[in-house]
């Protein structure tokens, strides 16, 4: 076992990066993610890494160089955050249309305007839908977990595709946390040197092309492969967070529960949030309440069926958003929830709070006022409104 | 050609066959079509030249024809065929008249 100190979870996201040792890093820099890349470069310029860095002109040419060197067939990460990865965003697509097993962190970030640089999920959701694996994390522990699994998950062979693993901007980011590292050698026996499954531009006995036009004829069957791929991702990153947690001791799985198993009323919330929400959950459980946490951990692909399993006894639900979708009514997340439960027979009452956007400290005392109309709400009680902003100024 | 299911595509659309560009004919994106005219041709081979994919079709260094399986009738050919004494060698013609 690694000994414990203190680290900020950029710190943990590039110490992961140095574990693995990528050929290629194209980056630009932007808050909160910029630590990232700053920590990495040092790892690069003191040789503890054989990376090359290309150090882009934007966060477009960033995973453009990315992009270039995973088709090349390089181990490729990057890191980045809020409106460089909203610059990305057309790049996403083609770096999983691809296949190319990009390892990303994002310290995750409110987009502008107004122009705002701290702790919010719009960022990730804005990138939920671009064929990407996403991994959140509570803490900067689970950065460096994540990161490290991130890589087998992303470049296994039944999956090739690009990961994004978030941590919350400054909150986890920039914060010094307690964590454990792995001794190197065993972190690196986990990861593993780089492994080229697919066709690789590179590869000058077997040439290629990539990025060929595909038109009606074909791009429908592409989809409909790509969404298959997905469904794949649940069983290698069960799989590999078992894997994972013989050599840590800290389990990972689809998702946590955390004293759900018996849970009358639930938050479903992601990221340091939880952390805060599992304190006012124990606070609860000592007052006899049965309250429990559900946090997400795989955002995408969205491990449906397995999270009804896991709701489906309780009697209310609220759903923590730290983003909204104007004009859609709810929370991202709360949307994926209220999908994963439509099939039940019997459905609990769910609820959504948004809470926490552009850094709005989340207090012990939204999550107590949540748990009080959960409360109301599985007595019988009657839903004043499905949506409601907390830690708001009325 | 029997088109393939989506279980049967290599990943990431990753094309391994050289040349396979020959196997999707691209001739039906035209509107208008060159009509080679032997007579007014002096082989200059500024057609061949000039042409943006490979439809003009030469034997032993001499232009001998259009491949209409191809050309999507950008007319470039036409416009810098010198042609003789101020007659066109290739001329665009609206398709289907």
């Amino acid at each position: 076992m690694g000994k414990k100190i203190g680290i900020t979870g950029n710190e943990a996201i590039a110490n992961a990066m140095r574990i693995a040792n990528p050929d290629v890093c194209g980056a630009f820099p932007i808050t909160p993610a910029t630590e990232i890349m700053q920590r990495f470069c040092t790892f690069v310029s003191n040789g503890e890494v054989k990376t090359e860095t290309v150090l882009a002109e934007s966060e477009h040419s960033a995973m453009s160089a990315c992009i270039g060197a995973s088709a090349a067939g390089g181990r490729v990460a990057t890191a980045t955050a809020a409106q460089g990865l909203a610059l990305m965003w057309e790049m996403l697509f083609i770096a999983s249309g691809l296949r190319l097993p990009i390892v990303m962190g994002v310290a995750n970030r409110a987009l502008s305007a107004p122009l705002n640089i701290h702790g919010d999920h719009s960022d990730g959701m804005g990138a939920r839908d671009c064929g990407w694996i996403h991994l959140y994390c509570e803490d900067a522990q689970e950065g460096y977990d994540n990161m490290l699994q991130a890589f087998r998950i992303g470049e296994h062979k039944d999956l090739r595709l690009p990961v994004m693993v978030g941590i919350d901007g400054f909150i986890t980011s920039h914060s010094i946390q307690t964590a454990e590292y792995l001794d190197d050698d065993v972190a690196r026996k986990f990861v593993g040197e780089y492994q080229q499954t697919l066709p690789a531009l590179l590869d000058i006995k077997n040439p290629v092309s990539m990025g060929a036009l595909i038109l009606t004829d074909y791009y429908h069957e592409y989809r409909k492969a790509h969404e298959q791929v997905m469904m794949r991702v649940f069983k290698v990153v069960e799989d590999i967070g078992k894997e994972f947690e013989k050599i840590s001791g800290r389990p990972y799985g689809l998702f946590e529960s955390y004293r759900l198993e018996d849970a009358e009323v639930a938050i479903v919330v992601m990221s340091s949030a939880a952390g805060t929400t599992k304190e006012v959950v124990d606070e609860y459980r000592a007052k006899g309440i049965k309250a429990g946490l559900l946090k997400p951990r795989l955002y995408r692909p969205f491990p449906y069926t397995q999270i009804a399993e896991a709701l489906k006894h309780v009697k209310a639900i609220a759903v923590l958003d730290r983003a909204d979708c104007w004009g859609g009514s709810y929370g991202p997340l709360f949307t994926d929830i209220t999908g994963a439960l439509y099939g039940l027979d019997k459905k609990p009452v769910l609820i959504n709070k948004i809470y926490g956007l552009g850094g709005r400290d989340y207090m012990p005392d939204q999550a107590e006022y949540t748990f009080n109309e959960l409360i109301d709400l599985a007595k019988g009680g009657k839903v004043k409104a499905v949506k409601e902003y907390i830690g708001v100024r009325e | 050609m029997k088109l393939k299911t989506w279980k049967e595509l290599p990943a990431g659309a990753v094309i391994t066959e050289p040349g396979s560009a020959r196997n999707f004919k691209t001739g039906s994106w035209r509107s208008y079509r060159p009509r080679w005219i032997e007579e007014n041709c002096i082989q200059c081979l500024f057609c061949w030249v000039y042409c943006p994919d490979m439809s003009i079709v030469t034997k032993e260094g001499k232009m001998t024809g259009i491949d209409y399986d191809f050309c999507k009738g950008c007319g470039i050919c036409a416009l810098e065929c010198p042609g003789k004494k101020g007659q066109k060698a290739l001329v665009m013609e609206e398709e289907g008249k």
